[in-house]
């Protein structure tokens, strides 16, 4: 048994298209995905209204109902916000800045974690040490702490003037630079590894440079989790956004992402419009979830033994 | 252990300095205190004033070392914001979050290790494939609109329970509970369910995750294999190895609780530190986001050395490294 | 007096591209009291054959065809909760590494004290008396204030003889050792394998060695069985087999054994790799390695015959005859 196991396993591991085929759940997250991707990105030209065009507005279509409910009107289809904007138009221009801060917060934590662990897995010595004590304090504070309060160092070095304009990219930058430990600690971990293989021996001797060696030989070695990490992470991210909008500290309401619009719909609970905070609450659950369960699956298809 | 213990007071002591340095540059470049402490119509002079006053001419070594002194004392100087003592607002507040953290707390474990034991042992059973996907939701659905859906519910549709504040409470002496009275016992029911939600599925996603690789274990199998009832392995040969480090976890998560409150009280308005947190982050009342850091990082840090500690008592592993060999 | 019968057993391992056999139909007989070794290569199933006895090949595995008996008494369709009275009490299993095989957070008794309670109905104290006269007979120093220790105070040659205790304890009349030394120094082996034989000598034990080292059997067995992709290939009394190898594959196996006293002699290696479980070729699977071979061997599957202490497949021996 010492011996047959690991060769299931490794069939097993071989083919991760097929383990995408036979899922069903990274089959259908996948679809989800692609089709709140393509609204987002494609919201000006597919959304029924932008809500951010006064003209469009219309101040006797307020507060309507889905278009299902007792005076509902079909052409808004998830009914209106008290401003007469349209909800579902709102969720797809709020999920197009969702994602862009959720991708470029990513991008800058994995680009950022990345470098930062290459650096400290082949230099070692104090370079090293400083950067894991940085992450290991880093990593005893709940991320969302983290993000608030680089948040709050941020937008308190800013003039209140430049507040609002700035928000996108305050929020990249907190949740960004709140998320690079992970990555950092796995490439460090593998570059340790590698930095002592015999091929990379046999490259020093051939004179290569050390940033050659990092960057061609070490760095794709390290892809695949980093992969995993940042899919993972990418839901995180989006959740985050949500979040410190929610808290009133991230896009403004004049560019509201998904989490602007439920804390602006939060204000209303009592006044009996609900869709007006359900529904963007649904699209964000729906969105990280799927993100997660694509996560998941990557996570197990990459490496069974986690299962 | 003495020098174990010795050896994390120490380290512990170390954390707080790095944060408290890190509150102190906080509260030393970012914004103008003076400006934020004075009305807008403040002569120079005034200005000039109160700089010396509170000792902004001084070299920056000697009001670092002060800033050290007086937080170690729990002074934080002034709100911008309300003009009151940081300290005494935190005072406060204080209760309010803890009990919030402590039945959130309580509610996720008695919860979730039952949970996460039934799942871990019943992999294919529907009720495990279903507190699956809960649980998949409880980590993808922010806290946040879990808590919107339940007020929407519990408040606006059946009218049931508060949908904010504390309800009435009792001061014992510096320490105001909701615990002693219906109103404030009703009130905690909604914030400690969104609270301790997240956790929960976290508890009971950790509790199975960790089961089931214990249960893989060469130990289990040789139990197995010498024919001890599942009863006794599942419960005592798998669940003591299993609960060790999710304990550590348990910390961890403790200090996320305190963090997660922050969204709880927001949603709530519940009159927490969180609530204040936020409010000086909106308003960048940096002495508060200050005090609030340490104050937090201090918790965090106890409560860590605390888990350390109960961890060396708990593993055997770790409680006679010292008395015998490493080696095999 | 025949202990243990397996009668023609598969054991099949269920993947996506279709079902794996690791055992191909194996039948074997065991007296009581008597030492069995189990040879082969890895893979050639002999610790899956192991698992079949003891009724845990882990899932999705399962015996697909043929039967295992004890005294004559059918085991492999047991239900669950009556097998596992028979493990530990029947049937006990010593595992190859004694660094994992003990829980981390009890004490060497407490684990001891468990198993006897439970198979024993022993009352706390007299488990505890049992547990310390163990720890002496497996030849560990200061039982009394050992049986208070939790494993990692244990070096890796004591652990195991805690493991063989362990195993022993319910006084199992059969013994299933799967590599019990080869995760020990080799200063270890000797003492752990001789004390395992005088335990099982002493109490009338049984024991199955599964071993890919032939040095250990010819050290320890009373008889030895010769495994080969999944199937036996020989089996007979360890006198014979290592002196007189019927089957060409055991003579390879003997040939790679270093010889005392023997200076001059070469180590010589098999050719080649066994074949993997999957496809099978028509005829003899160690035909493609094997230096003897015919055309029959390449076509036909050799049938286990009568030869020697015991039987031996292979077309050579009935052509020889």
């Amino acid at each position: 048994m010492s011996t047959f196991m690991p060769m299931l396993y490794s069939a097993w591991d071989s083919d991760i298209a097929y383990s995408f085929r036979k899922s069903r759940v990274a089959v259908i997250s996948t679809l989800l995905l692609l089709a709140m991707f393509l609204a987002a990105i494609f919201a000006p030209h597919l959304a029924p209204q932008n809500p951010f065009d006064i003209a469009e507005l219309s101040l006797f279509d307020s507060e309507l109902p889905p278009a299902w409910a007792e005076g509902g009107n079909p052409a808004y289809l998830l009914g209106t916000d008290t401003q007469a904007r349209d909800v579902l138009s709102s969720i797809m221009y709020g999920m197009r800045i969702s994602l862009v801060v959720g991708f470029a917060s990513v991008i800058l934590a994995a680009v950022l974690g990345v470098t930062l662990g290459l650096l400290g897995g082949f230099l070692g010595g104090i370079v090293d040490a400083v950067l894991m004590r940085i992450a290991d304090v880093l990593l005893s504070f709940p991320p969302i702490l983290v993000a608030l309060l680089i948040n709050g160092v941020l937008r308190g070095a800013l003039p209140q003037s430049a507040q609002a304009d700035s928000a996108l990219i305050v929020l990249i930058l907190s949740i960004g630079l709140t998320n690079w430990v992970q990555y950092a600690r796995t490439v460090r971990g593998s570059t340790m590894v590698e930095r002592r293989k015999e091929y990379i021996e046999a490259a020093r001797t051939l004179g290569t440079g050390s940033v050659a060696i990092m960057v061609r030989h070490i760095l794709p070695n390290v892809l695949g989790p980093v992969l995993v990490i940042a899919t993972i992470n990418l839901g995180m991210a989006v959740l985050t956004e949500a979040t410190l909008s929610f808290l009133g500290v991230g896009m403004p309401p004049t560019q509201p992402s998904l989490g602007t619009l439920i804390q602006i719909g939060n204000e209303f609970l009592f006044s009996g419009i609900w869709w007006v905070v359900v529904f963007p609450a649904v699209a964000l659950a729906v969105l990280v979830l799927a993100v997660n369960l694509l996560g998941d699956w990557l996570r197990d298809a990459l490496n069974p033994k986690l299962r | 252990m003495f020098a174990f213990l010795l050896r994390r007071i120490v380290q512990a002591a170390l954390v707080m300095l790095v944060v408290a340095s890190i509150a102190f540059l906080m509260f030393r470049f970012l914004g103008d205190p003076i400006s934020n402490l004075l009305p807008e119509d403040a002569t120079v002079e005034e200005r000039a004033d109160l700089r010396e006053k509170i000792g902004l001419n001084d070299p920056f070594v000697v009001q670092y070392g002060r800033f050290i002194t007086n937080a170690a004392q729990g002074d934080f100087g002034q709100s911008y914001r309300n003009n009151r003592p940081v300290s005494d607002l935190l005072a406060e507040r204080f209760p309010a979050t803890a009990e919030l953290v402590l039945v959130a707390a309580s509610l996720a474990l008695a919860l979730g290790i039952p949970l996460g034991i039934y799942t871990a042992l019943n992999p294919r059973g529907w009720i495990s494939q279903g507190l699956q996907v809960v649980s998949l939701l409880g980590i993808s659905v922010p806290t946040f609109v879990t808590g919107i859906l339940l007020i929407l519910l519990f408040s606006v549709t059946l009218g049931w329970l508060p949908s904010f504040g504390r309800g009435e409470v009792v001061d014992l002496g510096g320490w105001t509970t909701g615990f002693l009275t219906l109103s404030g016992l009703k009130a905690l029911i909604l914030p400690s369910i969104m609270l301790a939600l997240f956790q929960m599925t976290l508890i009971m996603r950790l509790v199975r995750a960790e089961m089931l690789e214990v249960l893989r274990a060469d130990y289990i199998k040789f139990a197995r294999a010498r024919g001890m009832p599942n009863r006794m392995l599942h419960f005592k040969y798998a669940l003591k190895n299993t609960l060790i480090p999710v304990m550590t976890i348990f910390g961890l998560q403790l200090g996320g609780l305190i963090a997660f409150a922050i969204i709880t009280e927001t949603v709530f308005q519940w009159p927490g530190m969180g609530f204040l947190f936020i409010q000086a982050v909106n308003f960048s009342d940096v002495p508060v986001m200050a005090a609030y850091l340490v104050l937090v990082s201090f918790l965090f840090v106890v409560i860590n050395t605390i888990v350390d500690l109960l961890y060396h008592v708990v593993d055997p592993r770790l409680r006679v490294e010292k008395s015998t060999a490493r080696g095999v | 007096m025949t202990l243990l019968e397996l009668d023609n057993i598969v054991v099949e391992f269920p993947t996506r591209r279709g079902p794996l056999e690791a055992v191909k139909g194996l039948s074997l007989e065991l007296n009581e009291g008597q030492i069995l070794g189990l040879v082969g290569e890895s893979g050639a199933g002999k610790s899956i054959t192991g698992a079949a006895i003891t009724g845990l090949i882990e899932p999705p595995g399962l015996i697909r065809s043929g039967q295992v008996r004890l005294r004559g008494q059918r085991i492999d369709n047991l239900a669950p909760e009556k097998m596992r009275r028979i493990r530990g009490k029947e049937i006990g299993a010593i595992f190859q590494d004694p660094l994992t095989s003990l829980n981390p957070v009890y004490t060497v008794g407490e684990q001891l004290i468990d198993t006897m309670r439970v198979h024993l109905g022993l009352d706390h104290k007299a488990a505890r008396k049992r547990a310390i006269d163990w720890l002496a007979e497996v030849g560990i120093p200061a039982p009394e204030a050992r049986l208070d220790q939790y494993p990692h105070q244990f070096s890796g040659g004591m652990r195991q003889r805690v493991v063989i205790a362990l195993a022993l304890c319910a006084e199992p009349k059969l013994i299933i050792a799967d590599e019990p030394t080869t995760a020990l120094d080799v200063s270890v082996q000797a003492q752990i394998l001789a004390l395992l034989k005088r335990l099982c000598r002493e109490n009338g034990t049984a024991v199955i060695l599964v071993t890919h080292d032939m040095g250990v059997i010819a050290e320890t067995a009373d008889r030895v069985a010769v495994m080969y992709a999944g199937r036996l290939v020989e089996i007979g009394d360890v006198a014979q087999v290592i002196q007189d190898p019927l089957h060409p594959y055991t003579k390879g196996l003997m040939n790679s054994i270093p010889q005392i006293g023997n200076r001059d002699a070469r180590l010589t290696q098999i050719e080649g790799a066994m074949p993997g479980l999957r496809n099978p070729a028509p005829g003899c699977a160690f035909a493609p390695r094997c230096p003897q071979a015919i055309d029959t061997c390449r076509t036909l599957r050799p049938i286990p015959v009568d030869a020697g202490s015991g039987q031996v497949a292979c077309h050579l021996f009935g052509e020889a005859q």
